[in-house]
């Protein structure tokens, strides 16, 4: 099925897991990610219950530190 | 408050903008910003806001300069090697532009001086590196209903939002809490390119600009992404305020403030 990850569309298997698009699409930090689907967040709690579905609009979103140097 | 000659030529591109004009000039000059860490972001964020007539610019840091701040913290220079980076980030602002009013805090902000701190300014920039701080800087802003806006750089990339109070989601909607110390790399140990802090802080420049003149479309609701090897820049729309944040939500649990866990400075 087609998804589209981070603003590109993307083959994902079938029933794929929010877990298992972490992991497939190699995201650092996976355990500190943020997700939204469709414009909605995902709870972490809920990575592995989530099933993407067809057409799904996903991002992954990051923490970034940065700025002052301490 | 008539402008002198020396100010209408020095905003002269400013004004002659009709979304600024005479009256958004004003708007600057009595606008009041407050940036919290004078490094990477905190540097091209004093220097475009000063340049710009920002009326009183407060500047909050406890470090020094260090030598391995230069190549990308412009506002210090070499001689500043060893001076306080509020002090340094004063003296290149009243350099620059004498109509600002440099208000200087050596100190890091913590849940006991936050709250008095960003309660005089009308906007607020969080140029601060570490997660503690930037959770700290949204709840403050969010309790104190001020309109701040977060940003990060690493490696060739960076990221910003803008937090207007009601509108929108604030940083821990999206993020939740902080990650533990370490768990995710810093500038020091991942690296980060000069010239990104120049990009995002001088788009939290922008919006902090935008926001004292009532112009446009601020970054609420959005995460602005930067990717300087790809060239890419994201507009991420995100979800609405997350009914159940723990600071902005419906039935908050947070209603103080919290001193996470402190990275030791290594300076």
């Amino acid at each position: 099925m087609i998804i589209t990850i981070a603003g590109v569309k993307k083959e994902v298997a079938e029933g794929i897991r929010v877990t298992d698009l972490i992991y497939s699409e190699k995201i650092e930090s996976p355990e500190y990610v943020s997700v939204s689907i469709n414009d909605d967040f995902v709870l972490r709690e809920a990575f592995d219950a989530t099933i993407v579905q067809e057409e799904d609009v996903v991002e992954f979103l990051y923490f970034m530190g940065g700025g002052s140097n301490c | 408050m008539a402008f002198t000659n020396d100010q209408l030529e020095r905003y002269s591109r400013h004004i002659i903008l009709k979304e600024v004009g005479a009256k958004g000039q004003k708007k600057l000059l009595n606008g009041k910003v407050l940036i919290i860490g004078a490094g990477g972001l905190g540097a091209p964020v004093a220097m475009y806001l000063a340049a710009a007539g920002v009326g009183t610019i407060g500047i909050a840091d406890a470090d020094e300069v260090d030598l391995s701040n230069l190549q990308r913290q412009i506002i210090h220079a070499t001689k500043d090697v060893g001076k306080a980076k509020v002090k340094s980030a004063k003296e290149t602002m009243n350099e620059m532009n004498p109509d600002v009013t440099v208000n200087t805090y050596r100190t890091y902000v913590n849940s006991e001086n936050i709250m008095d701190l960003i309660k005089d300014y009308d906007f607020i920039i969080d140029g601060t590196d570490n997660f503690p701080a930037k959770f700290l800087i949204n709840d403050a802003c969010v309790m104190a209903k001020k309109p701040f806006s977060h940003a990060g750089i690493i490696r060739f990339q960076g990221q910003l939002m803008t937090y207007v109070p009601g509108k929108g989601p604030c940083y821990r909607c999206v993020f939740k809490n902080p990650p533990p110390k370490d768990a995710v790399p810093t500038c020091k140990q991942a690296g980060v390119i000069g010239a990104m802090g120049g990009v995002i802080g001088s788009l939290q420049a922008m919006e902090a600009i935008k926001y004292l003149l009532g112009i446009g479309d601020l970054l609420t609701g959005y995460l602005l992404t930067y990717d300087a090897l790809t060239m890419n820049f994201r507009k991420i729309k995100l979800p609405g305020a997350a009914k159940d944040c723990g600071v902005c939500g419906e039935h908050p649990t947070i209603t103080e403030l919290i001193d996470y866990e402190q990275k030791v400075c290594e300076g």
